[in-house]
């Protein structure tokens, strides 16, 4: 294969990616006969001539891109070009934590055994589009967090596109491990810079041992022509804490493929998601809960907005096993539709196999409550400024959640840009 | 100030308003008093232009100004405010965002600048000063979880805040007790003046004690059946509900 010329064929993965590369040619891109791919057609996307690793390096001055940074506070960062890590944009370090990149972490031999012990044994193998990436596997983020270390500030992984070459397709990969009691909390962002197709195939494995406390949030919010495909897979041990929020306002076709195992007792699982989008624009959220063991927990919260032409997808499935008695798991799917020609399909999946637990979920799609809509008109607030600020108030309430003040205000004005309200922050 | 004239509305096909007239003039507070399903809230909502309700003949007009085909939205503008008798939840919404946002709102209707900060801050803490409101009151989502009592003071804020022309007050008194009520009819009363008008709608002539009408009007079947003054409240709650209808009939 003519890629392997750029990939290190020593690399302790090297055996791992040929068997991916060999699933992936037999199955090819999931298509609409998949049940899971139902209501997401890749089709008009695969079509495209992608380049796959970019023929020369391109380099972005920091002044264009801050604002898609946290500038505001003090991050470690890592940040890549084009799939091309950017030392200039990053800033990583080795100084108790290690926050670097995954192609060090691959070919360095003081890595080798972490990255044997945890490296796509949660990916799913069985998953096309994964298979994909881990054939690809060649750079991405690498977060070690040991034992009891609280990580004392967040950590930043930004993809940035430019597209200079054509039609690129990236396959970042990233690897995250927690040890027992360790804290971190990381933001990701995927960011286009031109309107030039842009296609990312993202995996992401995310492991949390006892006790540990991760929060991850996904920054969605890229140009039109791009698309992104998020494949997370996240594995907790006993009395870990994880959440995951999913912010999508903007891309083409948005897909999050979002997985819990849960592989302990008294886990906490959390998955948020606020969806605005309109202009013919697709968001997916895919999402999997293994109750594994008894006594845990998961929560899900997605909440939705739509208009013009856009299609929003939600499938939240819950696997309680025979075992995990005790399991309290939530699911609320709530949908505002702002005009007649958004769609929006919903499917709650519960299989539920132990008796003594505690599942709801609930899935709603509506308009604006029209006797809240005459108080705030009663007060002199324009029709279409009340009708933003109730879709606000609506996606606002899941924000309560994100533990990063300045995210949260970033998200919040975002919220109030995309739905043309004046407000955001507090007097 | 506000003019009504043979006033008929019906809700989804219903007569509810059969012929109301009514003036309320610059510094004067009217009480409209009637039984249950006699047309009160309609009243009030017709005049705040609520959508749901058709007005099929008559006028109502605002210093003059017809309120036709005018949006609720310009109607606060043009200084009618409404004390909703069950406020909305609005959870995710701060009280202090909304009343920020209804401000500017108004405002810009005007042709104003957004109210500065340092104004709004200083006025927010005047007006909820003068309702007993806790600051901690002000960062809560709007209504959400409120006590009765609450609810009622909000909406008093609000109009302290709004400083409209014409106030009408639906039920303000249910739901509260005798310290909450005090406390509103207390913020009613000081915001109360020569340039603005109150009409209390009321059941009960409790709430009458504390903000003292000039005249009192009795709705029955969608009409004012009888007017005079705040001795017709006291007649009317010793005498009860019963007597207007032997009256009518």
């Amino acid at each position: 294969m003519a890629f392997e010329e750029q990939l290190d064929l020593s690399s302790p993965v090297h055996e791992i990616r040929t068997e991916s590369l060999k699933h992936f040619e037999e199955n090819g891109f999931p298509s609409k006969k998949d049940e899971a791919w139902k209501y997401t057609s890749l089709a008009k996307l695969i079509k495209s001539d992608y380049s796959i690793f970019p023929k020369e390096e391109t380099t972005i001055e920091l002044k264009d891109v801050k604002k898609y940074f946290l500038f505001e506070i003090d991050t470690y960062k890592i940040v890549f070009i084009d799939g091309v890590y950017s030392p200039f944009l990053s800033d990583t370090t080795h100084d108790g934590i290690d926050v670097c990149l995954l192609s060090a972490a691959l070919s360095k031999d003081k890595y080798k055994k972490t990255i044997t012990t945890y490296f796509n044994t949660i990916a799913k193998k069985d998953d096309n589009l994964t298979a994909l990436n881990t054939s690809f596997t060649k750079e991405g983020a690498y977060i070690f967090i040991p034992k009891s270390v609280v990580a004392e500030k967040p950590i930043q992984i930004l993809h940035f596109a430019t597209g200079k070459q054509g039609p690129i397709l990236l396959q970042p990969r990233n690897l995250i491990v927690v040890e027992e009691n360790a804290q971190v909390q990381i933001v990701e962002r995927h960011q286009s810079l031109v309107p030039h197709q842009i296609m990312s195939n993202s995996v992401t494995e995310i492991f949390a041992a006892k006790k540990a406390v991760i929060d991850y949030y996904k920054v969605q919010n890229d140009l039109d022509e791009a698309s992104l495909i998020d494949n997370t897979y996240v594995a907790q041990k006993t009395k870990s804490n994880v959440s995951v929020h999913t912010f999508s306002f903007g891309g083409k076709l948005t897909r999050n493929n979002l997985n819990f195992y849960q592989k302990g007792e008294y886990i906490d699982s959390i998955m948020k998601g606020v969806t605005i989008i309109g202009d013919q624009q697709h968001v997916d959220h895919f999402t999997l809960v293994d109750h594994a063991q008894p006594n845990c927990e998961s929560h899900q919260d997605y909440k939705g907005i739509y208009s013009d032409k856009s299609v929003g997808v939600f499938n939240g499935k819950i696997y309680v096993n025979r075992i995990a008695q005790k399991t309290n798991a939530f699911q609320k799917n709530n949908n505002i539709l702002l005009d007649d020609t958004a769609t929006i399909n919903t499917k709650p999946q519960l299989e539920i196999f132990a008796d003594d637990v505690k599942c709801s979920h609930g899935c709603t799609i509506g308009q604006l409550d029209e006797d809240a809509l005459f108080y705030l008109r009663s007060r002199g607030i324009p029709k279409k400024e009340a009708k933003g600020l109730l879709t606000y108030a609506f996606a606002n309430n899941v924000l309560e959640s994100v533990k990063i003040p300045t995210l949260k205000a970033r998200i919040n004005k975002l919220i109030a840009n995309k739905l043309g309200v004046n407000i955001g922050h507090d007097l | 100030m506000l003019l009504i004239n043979d006033l008929h509305a019906t809700v989804e096909g219903k007569e509810i308003l059969k012929g109301i007239n009514l003036e309320v003039k610059a510094g004067e507070v009217h009480a409209i008093m009637g039984p249950n399903g006699s047309g009160k809230s309609t009243l009030s909502s017709v005049i705040a232009g609520n959508e749901d309700y058709e007005v099929e003949k008559g006028t109502i007009s605002l210093s003059g100004e017809s309120l036709e085909e005018i949006d609720a939205e310009e109607r606060a503008h043009k200084g009618i405010f409404l004390s909703f008798q069950y406020p909305v939840e609005i959870p995710g919404v701060t009280v202090t965002n909304f009343i920020k946002t209804a401000i500017n709102a108004s405002r810009k209707a005007q042709g104003l600048e957004d109210m500065p900060a340092k104004d709004m801050l200083k006025n927010i803490r005047e007006k909820a000063a003068l309702l007993e409101i806790d600051s901690k009151f002000l960062s809560r989502s709007l209504n959400e979880g409120f006590s009765g009592g609450e609810k009622k003071r909000n909406e008093i804020f609000q109009m302290a805040m709004l400083e409209p022309k014409l106030a009408i007050l639906d039920e303000t008194d249910s739901g509260l007790d005798i310290d909450a009520l005090k406390i509103v009819a207390n913020g009613v009363n000081k915001l109360k003046s020569k340039e603005n008008a109150v009409v209390v709608i009321t059941h009960y002539q409790r709430l009458l004690d504390y903000i003292v009408p000039d005249f009192v009007h009795v709705l029955h079947d969608g009409k004012i059946v009888k007017s005079g003054t705040k001795e017709l409240a006291h007649e009317l709650e010793a005498k009860g509900y019963d007597w207007i209808k032997q009256l009518v009939n």
